[in-house]
């Protein structure tokens, strides 16, 4: 169901239960709606600088932390219609341990709906690497469901993207794939 | 499952899909799935500030067709409409449709953005605005939402005083599946506003029995049943109303008005035994709650209509404590919000955590502010400030941690530039002189190079003679100058032998001629490796150079400009959230009052009932 449609039926039912049985809701005295307005045109204006610094920050912090010569970023999502609960990632980049995340169920319901999660962004030099990916969870039959898979990618002069996609194999594994962007 | 209001974004895609007008969502654009995940746990800021990243980098690449983004760009845009709508910026989110709208796009793709641009004019309020984009839709219109736009539109003309139309433009879509209940339920009050009361009833009676085990179905049949259960009750049809005031759910959002509704029913009908039912199951629920409280009232009422004055007065009598609680409650409420005590509650970080925060709020022992604040909610006026002042706390938090953030990037330079600062010039110097004797080499190359290409079309033997030839040549050319005029046998035959050894030295170079020139391209060719490297590690260098540079030089001022916004914005939220704050109160304060003095009132019926009933069961027993 949409839930903005649903907010307009509801507030539309509201306003016309309102209307019919009962007179609607005024402001206090206090405050007119002239100045109810202009608060929210004001907290809009504000909401969209904010925004605007925010992304500004966002690249200085890039530039400065991860450069593109040495940046790398992992991004992880589930493949089309998974069921199982992800409880947790790990993932290890040379053997080390970079990234670990405990899935809350907003993030995983976020994943399930076809979001991405950028779980790791850090810096590597160019060549050769390791990937490893270990991942936890359940599935919707009761069954544990994990693995563990080891993968290599290079990285040369523009910023390393990988992409992993985990999926429920009919044997009841993980299956983990990457893909590079 | 909770859903956010972005779960329609699914919906949506779905839509375009099917309708063939979107293309298909793979590959994955992963900064484009990044923002939608944000957006799916209702995290819109973060979502935007990735999206207008994603797509202000889309529109600066050359070949646009080569990005990721490429293939879903007509549904980022809608998206961001979308994200700015659910974070209530609904100027930006209006001009993000409507820059959809005057884009080159597909027909269903535009009236999607007309539907969109309507309903957020009509969540604003602006009607006869979201009329005229409906009348925008016209041709082909994905199939998902052609049910929505008639519901939206009848939606507009009531709101425009116009219900006759909108009953027309319900009764097309009274049967969808998507909108079960919702369609019905509006019929039967666009039926009401358009006079025609006995076909609302019938209508509303339909909507009341609808089929459907969804959350928002089930609420919405529970309001169809309690606004026809009010309206017969209204019309004195007591039995009636009765009947469908039962079919409320007892644990629904509209539970307590149907049973305060169903107990004035039988009231009215003279059926005091009745009436007892719903109104001691309601006295029974949080006394916070308004229907609750007028049922404390009515039921000692409906017991000393049926002469039980003993129990009407020990009722009356609870009554009036359950008020004088609920009144001490009011004034620590009416007190805390005054001393500012109310804001401080709202922004409390491990109570937002919870979903439902509001209820829990009410129940904390020491935010007495905060008891009534489910009620409260009940008014859009305080949803809309309270929605404001915590987007705003939000915006103040994260300017304080990029404050502190930009301190970090400050400090980080400073250790850069410490260590960049005596290396550069060295280095520098180096690069020069490698850079200097590099591009002198590969010039050489290029020429060379060139040099062959030429002799593939005008062959110049003398061009591939190895260096032992050149100096034979050289050494011949010496000595008959040496010669010069000197005649004789003796130099006659010094120059015979000087001319052979040209003719020798000549026939060797042309007759290997071909064979060098390949060999000369072969060698040639063998030494692109060789550049290739050079050139890897070269660039390589000159970017390492540059980053060296931009890790400190040019950050400087981006950090002094971001450092001055953040303390501006900081400025503007100091003024910004202490009027939205004063606004929150104001209208707290005034909810809280008239609840005060509703009390109040009850508190004194409830005192002075008490009183007659005390007198009456003393009287009852004397006789």
């Amino acid at each position: 169901m949409r839930d903005g449609l649903v907010e307009i039926r509801l507030w539309t039912a509201l306003l016309a239960l309102l209307g019919t049985l009962a007179a609607p809701p005024g402001l206090a005295e206090e405050v007119s709606k002239q100045q109810m307005q202009s608060l929210d045109e004001q907290v809009q204006v504000i909401k969209s600088d904010v925004l605007g610094i925010g992304a500004e920050l966002d690249q200085l912090e890039e530039k400065l932390l991860y450069p593109s010569g040495t940046q790398v970023a992992v991004f992880l999502s589930l493949a089309e219609g998974q069921t199982f609960r992800l409880d947790s990632v790990q993932i290890q980049i040379d053997g080390q341990p970079v990234a670990h995340h405990i899935y809350s169920f907003k993030e995983l319901e976020a994943l399930q709906n076809g979001g991405v999660q950028r779980i790791y962004t850090g810096n590597v030099a160019t060549g050769e690497h390791q990937l490893e990916v270990s991942v936890a969870g359940k599935l919707p039959r009761g069954g544990d469901f994990g693995g563990k898979q080891r993968f290599g990618f290079r990285k040369d002069a523009p910023p390393a993207i990988v992409g992993i996609t985990l999926a429920e194999r009919p044997s009841g594994d993980a299956g983990i794939e990457i893909g590079r962007w | 499952m909770p859903t956010s209001r972005f779960s329609s974004i699914a919906c949506t895609v779905a839509t375009l899909l099917a309708s063939g007008s979107a293309a298909a969502l793979d590959p994955k654009d992963l900064h484009f799935g990044e923002a939608l995940y944000y957006a799916h746990q209702e995290l819109y800021f973060e979502a935007l500030e990735r999206l207008d990243a994603e797509i202000a980098q889309h529109q600066r690449v050359d070949e646009p067709q080569l990005d990721s983004l490429y293939r879903q760009f007509g549904y980022a845009r809608f998206c961001v409409g979308d994200f700015e709508l659910s974070y209530r910026m609904d100027h930006r989110a209006g001009r993000a449709i409507r820059l959809v709208l005057e884009g080159d796009v597909a027909e269903p793709v535009r009236n999607e953005g007309a539907f969109r641009l309507a309903r957020i004019h009509f969540q604003k309020g602006r009607p006869e605005d979201a009329l005229q984009a409906l009348e925008r839709i016209h041709g082909e219109i994905p199939v998902g939402i052609r049910d929505d736009i008639e519901f939206l539109r009848a939606n507009v003309l009531m709101a425009l005083g116009r219900p006759s139309e909108a009953v027309e433009a319900l009764r097309g879509i009274r049967d969808s599946q998507e909108l079960t209940g919702f369609a019905a339920y509006n019929l039967g009050i666009a039926l009401l506003q358009d006079g025609r009361q006995r076909e609302a009833f019938e209508q509303l009676d339909r909507a009341g029995r609808v089929d459907g085990g969804d959350g928002s179905t089930l609420a919405i049949r529970d309001k169809s049943n309690l606004v026809l259960g009010s309206l017969l009750f209204e019309a004195s049809e007591f039995g009636e109303a009765q009947g469908t005031l039962d079919r409320v759910r007892l644990d629904g959002p509209f539970s307590n008005q149907a049973l305060l509704r169903a107990g004035w029913a039988d009231a009215s009908a003279q059926n005091f035994e009745r009436a007892v039912v719903p109104w001691a199951i309601l006295a029974e629920r949080e006394p916070t709650d308004a229907a609750v409280q007028e049922a404390l009232l009515a039921l000692p009422y409906s017991y000393s209509q049926l002469s039980v004055y003993g129990r009407a007065a020990l009722l009356y009598e609870r009554a009036a404590q359950v008020f004088g609680g609920e009144l001490a409650k009011l004034d620590s409420s009416l007190e805390s919000v005054t001393a500012g005590e109310f804001l401080k509650a709202l922004v409390r970080e491990e109570i937002r955590q919870d979903k439902d925060w509001v209820i829990r709020l009410r129940s904390l022992p020491e935010a007495p502010e905060t008891f009534y604040l489910t009620s409260l909610m009940a008014s859009h006026d305080f949803q809309t400030a309270l929605q404001n002042y915590l987007d705003l706390e939000d915006l103040r938090k994260k300017l304080v941690s990029w404050q502190t953030s930009l301190d970090a990037f400050d400090d980080l330079i400073r250790v850069r530039r410490k260590y960049y600062e005596p290396l550069l010039p060295e280095m520098d110097r180096s690069f020069r002189r490698l850079d200097a004797q590099m591009r002198l080499r590969l010039e050489q190359r290029e020429q060379v190079d060139r040099r062959l290409q030429e002799m593939l079309v005008a062959p110049r033997p003398e061009y591939l003679a190895t260096a032992d030839e050149q100096g034979a040549k050289a050494q011949l050319e010496q000595l008959e100058a040496r010669l010069g005029g000197a005649s004789g046998p003796q130099a006659e035959a010094l120059r015979l032998r000087i001319d052979r050894l040209k003719g020798v030295l000549r026939w060797g170079i042309e007759m290997q001629y071909h064979q060098r020139l390949t060999e000369a391209y072969v060698h040639l060719r063998e030494l692109e490796p060789e550049v290739a490297a050079l050139k890897t590690q070269y660039d390589a260098f000159v970017r390492t150079r540059q980053q060296a540079n931009h890790g400190y030089a040019h950050q400087a001022s981006a950090i002094r400009g971001l450092r001055a916004r953040v303390h501006k914005a900081q400025k503007r939220l100091d003024v910004l959230m202490p009027a939205q704050g004063h606004v929150l109160e104001l209208v707290a304060a005034r909810e809280l009052r008239i609840r005060r003095e509703r009390l109040v009132a009850y508190q004194d019926q409830a005192r002075f009932a008490f009183a007659d009933s005390y007198d009456r069961a003393v009287k009852a027993q004397a006789h």
